[in-house]
């Protein structure tokens, strides 16, 4: 029974069904328990919640990126994916912080101050969560004062930072640079993103990377956890 | 069921009504003063014996006669002329009917090209950097073969936009003579594909061997009237206002026997015709009309599609410039004086100047292409392959053409807006700005396989580099690896026994030794 509902988690994740109301993309699901549904029950019925996010959620996710690689699966399967596993680690977050199983990391992520964009930003936001990333987004138009704030207090490993235009990427740089002056720039891998920059532009700044979506992004993200290994 | 092609709603027209009137009495006119010349006797014959006005010409060549039609016997054959024409197949789902009061355009190959080119990939290193390695097609014209035609049929049978297969090239081997071509033309063809097969007829005297064929084939003589798999084009003008004797006769016996044919024109503007639109329109359509009414006099209410092939000579050379786009214009009125007198029509588009696949030739053809299918002909042929005018055909040109029409197909679809549709969205709207995301994305997922959403493009290539022409060639070898639906062997054997001239190796069910 275990196996059963952490084998309908993963199959729900790679359907993208986050709810019994979601079609998926076998729309002869509809009505049965999506991740939500089965993650709480899996819950209630005490698995252990490394069994639910390495099997059920993880593993999904897994599948759905090969899908994604070889064409079957779009953008809109991706984001419904990660949607999924992203509310259903919210459910899992009491057990984790009793358990010694650890998320991969905190992930504060912003669009700069005097942008207003965040398309990009959001789905990022998504799929980094699916990823298995805490993720706390602190919206459009972020001060620089805000941003090392958070930085301080919440003591993320990661940063992103979004800026869609020529004008809002220089305050990328004034971010590094206030990291710096508050001591908080070793604490942190800062990532930056958007129409506007480049990997040029991220090494003249000093960020640690650019990335061209929020696949690259994960993808970052897993090379600098196994450098930490 | 038949095949649907597609419904053009709000046909683009460029003359309006009143235009049209002019050009339609300037081409009574033509037809009045100076009328045609015609060097067939039995059609002079025919329009005498029906009140035209009939002379003989002086002539130092072959005897030729005027004659001038009265605007009567052009309205009788409008009249007459049937204004649906079904164009029948193998498979039954690949009929066409052609109705020349709904334009719903069905896409065609065409048209008899000499040069088959082929393609392949070659291996360049860059000089200042020998590390780097790309594959650049190169193209390889020869003269078309009976085996080209089998693989051209093979491919077209697999291109899902393509409604019917007008024999695209040549075929010129050692062993095709006048007296076996169009069997082995239209065997070729019809074995290879199920879809409706048209050409012309090179000789004749193979009239009968082709019809023969065809009754075998479709199953027996009133099958293949109930189902005609088979149709003639005849280009019996000679522009300016001629008559050619031999085209001439081959409409004649093909409206005896009652099977569909285009009658056709093809004058290039600047030489053949005036090179002024109205010009060229008064005489194609007095050319296509003479055509017509000498086909109801010879059978009344035998099937014919109104067929324009107007095109502008090209300035530096006084070739055919498909990619003028007066060439275009005038196949788009070409469309509207068809509709005019409600009957179907056979027009051109998707021909292009350049030689080889590439940047000009996407854009020439897509130009006409675009324009002429909104503008609503019922069979729009030319549409697949053609390069360098109607010289060559190339079977990869062919693929990429299916692709774009895919794209257009799709854009031609009705908007679906109805208070329904409308609700749902306020639904979704005030869902989305709820959430802290803002995005929509989640509803797409409904229709992302439903075949409610375009593709991508189907050979977009990686990064940077631009790899339609290879992709596009895989996708090619793809579709040739299906297999196609030949002749069952019965009847195969029975063409084989019955019909002179067919040439042996066309015959798939006999094995051959090395």
């Amino acid at each position: 029974m275990t196996e059963d509902i952490v084998a309908l988690i993963r199959k729900n994740v790679i359907q993208g069904r986050k709810t019994r109301d979601d079609e998926g993309v076998d729309e002869s699901m509809v009505g049965m328990p999506g991740v939500l549904e089965l993650t709480r029950q899996a819950c209630e019925k005490n698995i252990p919640v490394g069994e639910i996010i390495d099997q059920g959620l993880t593993a999904g996710m897994q599948v759905v990126g090969e899908k994604f690689a070889t064409k079957e699966y779009f953008i809109p399967d991706m984001l419904a994916s990660a949607e999924a596993v992203g509310e259903a680690m919210e459910i899992l977050k009491p057990y984790l912080e009793a358990s010694d199983v650890a998320m991969k990391g905190k992930f504060v992520i912003a669009t700069v101050k005097g942008d207003i964009h965040d398309i990009g930003k959001n789905i990022v936001s998504i799929l980094l969560k699916g990823a298995g990333y805490e993720v706390n987004d602190l919206g459009i138009d972020v001060s620089t004062e805000k941003i090392v704030d958070v930085v301080r207090q919440d003591k993320p490993e990661f940063l992103g930072l979004s800026a869609l235009l020529t004008t809002t990427m220089l305050v990328m740089g004034e971010i590094i640079e206030a990291l710096r002056e508050n001591g908080l720039r070793e604490r942190v891998k800062v990532l930056i993103g958007g129409a506007a920059v480049s990997d040029e532009y991220a090494r003249e700044i000093g960020a640690d990377a650019y990335c061209r979506d929020g696949f690259q992004a994960i993808e970052v993200l897993d090379n600098f956890q196994e450098a930490r290994v | 069921m038949p095949r649907e092609g597609v419904l053009i709603h709000h046909p683009y027209e460029r003359m309006t009504g009143e235009q049209i009137t002019q050009i339609h009495q300037a081409s009574m006119q033509i037809l009045r003063d100076p009328g045609l010349i015609s060097f067939n006797r039995e059609a002079i014959e025919i329009f005498d014996g029906s009140g035209a006005e009939v002379s003989s010409v002086p002539s130092s060549g072959n005897p030729g006669w005027r004659v001038k039609i009265p605007e009567k016997l052009v309205l009788e054959a409008i009249d007459s002329a049937p204004k649906t024409v079904k164009l029948g197949a193998r498979n039954r789902d690949n009929t066409l009917i052609l109705n020349g009061e709904e334009p719903r355009v069905f896409f065609v190959s065409g048209s008899e090209t000499n040069i088959w080119l082929d393609v392949d990939f070659q291996a360049y290193v860059k000089k200042s950097d020998p590390d780097i390695e790309v594959m650049v097609p190169e193209f390889h014209p020869r003269r078309g073969t009976v085996a080209d035609l089998c693989q051209a049929a093979h491919l077209c049978e697999h291109l899902e936009t393509l409604d019917a297969f007008i024999r695209p090239v040549n075929i010129q081997d050692k062993d095709i003579t006048e007296d076996n071509k169009d069997v082995n033309k239209f065997f070729a063809s019809l074995n290879n594909t199920t879809k409706h097969v048209m050409a012309g007829l090179t000789s004749l005297k193979q009239l009968d061997n082709v019809v023969n064929m065809a009754r075998l084939i479709a199953g027996g003589e009133e099958e293949l009237k109930e189902n005609p798999i088979i149709s003639f084009i005849t280009c019996l003008v000679k522009s300016p206002l001629q008559f050619v004797d031999d085209t001439t006769q081959t409409l004649i016996e093909i409206c005896r026997r009652g099977l569909p044919t285009v009658v056709s024109s093809a004058p290039q503007a600047g030489t053949t015709a005036p090179i002024k639109e109205n010009g060229i329109l008064a005489q194609i359509n007095a050319e296509v009309l003479a055509g017509i009414t000498l086909s109801q006099l010879v059978n009344k209410g035998t099937p014919v599609l109104y067929g324009t092939v107007p095109v502008r000579a090209r300035m530096d050379n006084l070739n055919d410039s498909y990619g003028a786009p007066e060439s275009t214009q005038y196949n788009v009125d070409c469309v509207q004086i068809a509709r005019f007198y409600k009957l179907p029509c056979y027009s051109t588009a998707g021909v292009c100047d350049s030689k080889t696949p590439g940047m000009q030739t996407a854009i020439e053809r897509l130009f006409s292409d675009i324009l002429v299918t909104l503008s609503g002909p019922q069979y729009l042929h030319c549409a697949y392959g053609l390069l360098d005018g109607n010289s060559t055909f190339c079977l990869l040109q062919a693929v990429l053409d299916d692709a774009h029409f895919e794209m257009l197909k799709f854009f031609l679809r009705p908007p679906q807006i109805n208070q329904e549709a409308i609700d749902e969205t306020f639904k979704q709207i005030r869902e989305v700005v709820a959430t802290p995301q803002k995005l929509f994305i989640r509803y797409i997922r409904p229709l992302l396989r439903s075949g409610q959403l375009s593709m991508p493009y189907p050979f977009e290539g990686e990064g940077d580099t631009d790899n339609v022409l290879a992709l596009a060639y895989e996708r090619m070898q793809q579709l040739l690896s299906q297999p196609v639906e030949h002749i069952d062997p019965e009847t195969t054997k029975r063409v084989f026994e019955e019909i002179p001239g067919i040439l042996p190796r066309l015959n798939v069910y006999v094995e051959r030794t090395a």
